[in-house]
């Protein structure tokens, strides 16, 4: 084989469907609509799974990746069982204490600390502004290790102000926003009101985003377990969060728990646990239908796109083929081989769907840019192997759609080819 | 010396529905460097097929063609375009340039075929439209000359590769007269030697430019003459 040869025919053939598409560029637009739908379609909805993905883990980060949560009851959906899970007993939160004594005794442990919790739903409020609905975490100094989240100004609560059950609040970033609009370093050492009691604000968090662009980690606040005691006795709210010893197993550090507190409950080898051990990863189970249901109509949606694009490429390349037939003849006459010949309509069809591709990919990137502004929270992440995907795809396309017709254009007697009018 | 071209007992039927056409019925023909040949015959004759054939654009149903010794009857397609891209030079009737397309690109397009570099193949296009005389219009495109100058860039086409063989059918069909002449004039000039030039016509003043004289008639060679011409240098 000449490589001389096939390099000519190649660069004639680019070089031909450049010139064709300059000619008819209405026609190749409208040809090239199938695929830019069909582009725009993959393109936004592997942006969407991609950035719920990216959004998912920004929130397993949140609630901390690290953390076992003992609560009473599952995450996720308990179906039939709801009355079995509420008629266990309460967590105690004393038993925190029990955990971290026997960390205490065993350095090897899989465990690092246990800090009580509890919450309650409630409105914050100072002088003539207010802010509701937000979700008040009543735990001990302790929670300072475990935290997720930095502060932004002032500090966390004390050991001491926990014990001696002062009135001291640190404000999510939002609620600090909405309450000190003035500037929000000003809350610190401020006075707000819940449930009709005064709490000094020592701290705010710094901003965290939402979770799942759903529930706003930066609407939140967090008090000393007995000063949420005050206003707030919903034990069965109460929670344990067990942190895994740095570099431990999450397995080993599960099971090492589940024995801990089924030893602390006293329950015996052939009960069942009364309590649920939560962690983050659990989650993921719950997102999988979502995410592959957007997968399937997304993919559902550019198969279609792209197969009528397809159809609309395959016809407008076999109309290029009767229209060019002389000229096909032409070249076959002074020289082209039958690869030369396939090959152009080939690479025509492809430049057109690849035309598509870029514009969709345009498109795509234009939408989601309006999309991310109209909705912020919105996670959405336009990443490079989607760009690569989109060319794969619309050159697929081009191959397919293009193939019978340069079959055919290819297979043409070069003296018939001639004598066409 | 050998035949350039040494055909035997060629025939090529078309099939039409269920109606076979015979359009050569058992042609033998040897053609030899340096010669001009004038093919005759009404139409429906079978010259055409016979050009198509001597050219490569079809096959035989039965038969033998050599050219130069090679049994062309025998090859595939991608050998007979290198033959048709080497060997053999066409000019057509309607001349065939690829509209919205230079001049000098249309005389360069076998080169392509043929893997020649850029800078190469311009300057050999450029050299064939300087022997044709439209050097000066390489980029003008086919669409604003006149029938002749576009006669004559198919011929700067057709001669680009120095094929050994020049085919040309019924070239001055779409050209009136005093241009036809010319067109023959010019194949005169060009006709090198180690050439051979095969010409389809339907006029006696045009065929009276060969050497020698074929005639089809149903499918078959009616008669096979050479022509004197002492007054050649002068017809040009």
């Amino acid at each position: 084989m000449n490589l001389a040869r096939l390099g000519s025919e190649w660069s004639e053939a680019f070089r031909i469907a450049l010139e064709q598409l300059r000619m008819h560029k209405a026609r190749s637009m409208l040809t090239a609509l199938g695929v830019i739908i069909g582009i725009v379609a993959v393109t936004l909805m592997g942006t969407a799974i991609k950035g719920i993905d990216t959004g998912f883990t920004n929130s397993l980060d949140m609630l901390g990746q690290d953390i076992l949560y003992i609560e009473k009851w599952p995450w996720g959906d308990v179906g039939d069982n709801w009355m079995m899970y509420r008629n266990r007993r309460d967590i105690e939160l004393e038993d925190a204490d029990k955990i971290n004594d026997w960390i205490a005794r065993n350095p090897d442990s899989n465990l690092r600390i246990a800090v009580p919790s509890n919450v309650a739903v409630t409105g914050i409020s100072r002088d003539d502004r207010s802010a509701s609905g937000i979700y008040i975490n009543g735990t001990s100094a302790d929670f300072a290790i475990i935290n997720t989240a930095d502060l932004q100004h002032g500090r966390f609560f004390t050991h001491t102000e926990e014990l001696s059950r002062q009135n001291v609040i640190i404000l999510g970033f939002d609620v600090a926003n909405s309450l000190f609009p003035e500037g929000i370093e000003q809350a610190i050492d401020n006075t707000i009101r819940m449930r009709g009691l005064k709490f000094k604000v020592v701290g705010v968090l710094e901003r965290q985003g939402s979770f799942l662009g759903l529930q706003s980690f930066d609407k939140q606040a967090i008090v000393p377990l007995p000063a949420l005691q005050k206003f707030s006795r919903s034990d069965w709210r109460n929670n344990l969060r067990v942190q895994i010893a740095p570099g431990a197993d999450s397995d080993l550090a599960y099971d090492e728990i589940t024995g801990l507190y089924r030893r602390i409950r006293g329950l015996l080898p052939e009960e069942r646990n009364d309590f649920e051990i939560n962690r983050s990863e659990a989650l993921e189970k719950e997102l999988g239908p979502v995410k592959s249901g957007l997968a399937i109509a997304g993919f559902f949606i550019t198969g279609l796109a792209l197969f009528v694009g397809a159809i609309g490429i395959m016809n407008i390349t076999f109309v290029s083929v009767k229209e060019r037939t002389r000229e096909i003849g032409t070249r076959r006459a002074i020289g082209a081989r039958r690869n030369a010949i396939l090959l152009q309509f080939l690479i025509e069809a492809v430049s057109i769907c690849l035309l598509g591709g870029i514009i969709g990919l345009g498109l795509a990137y234009g939408l989601k840019t309006l999309i991310s502004n109209a909705l912020p929270n919105f996670p959405f992440t336009f990443s490079t192997d989607l760009v690569i995907l989109a060319c794969f795809l619309s050159i697929l396309t081009g191959v397919l759609s293009g193939l019978a017709p340069a079959w055919q254009a290819a297979k043409l007697d070069p003296a018939n080819a001639l004598r066409h009018e | 010396m050998e035949a350039v071209i040494q055909i035997r007992n060629l025939r090529k039927i078309y099939h039409l529905g269920e109606t076979e056409v015979v359009a050569l019925n058992g042609v033998d023909l040897d053609v030899h460097e340096n010669e001009y040949v004038a093919i005759m015959g009404p139409s429906g004759s079978g010259k055409s097929t016979l050009m198509n054939i001597i050219g490569c654009l079809d096959v035989p149903t039965a038969g033998t063609y050599h050219l130069a010794g090679e049994p062309v009857d025998e090859m595939d397609d991608d050998a007979l375009a290198l033959i048709r891209n080497r060997r053999i030079g066409f000019i057509f009737q309607s001349f065939n340039l690829l509209p919205r397309t230079s001049i000098l690109r249309n005389v360069e397009l076998p080169l392509v075929y043929s893997g020649m570099s850029k800078d190469e193949r311009t300057e050999k296009a450029a050299n064939a439209l300087e022997k044709v005389g439209l050097r000066d219009r390489m980029m003008h495109q086919p669409n604003e000359l006149s029938g002749g100058q576009r006669q004559r860039v198919a011929i700067a086409r057709a001669l680009v590769n120095e094929p050994s063989i020049l085919l040309a059918d019924d070239p001055t069909g779409n050209l009136d007269s005093h241009t036809g002449q010319e067109i023959m004039a010019l194949f005169e000039v060009l006709f090198a030697p180690g050439h051979s030039l095969l010409v389809v016509t339907h006029e006696d003043d045009i065929a009276n430019h060969a050497r020698r004289c074929i005639r089809l008639r149903d499918g078959l060679i009616e008669s096979d003459t050479p022509i004197h011409q002492p007054l050649l240098s002068q017809t040009s």
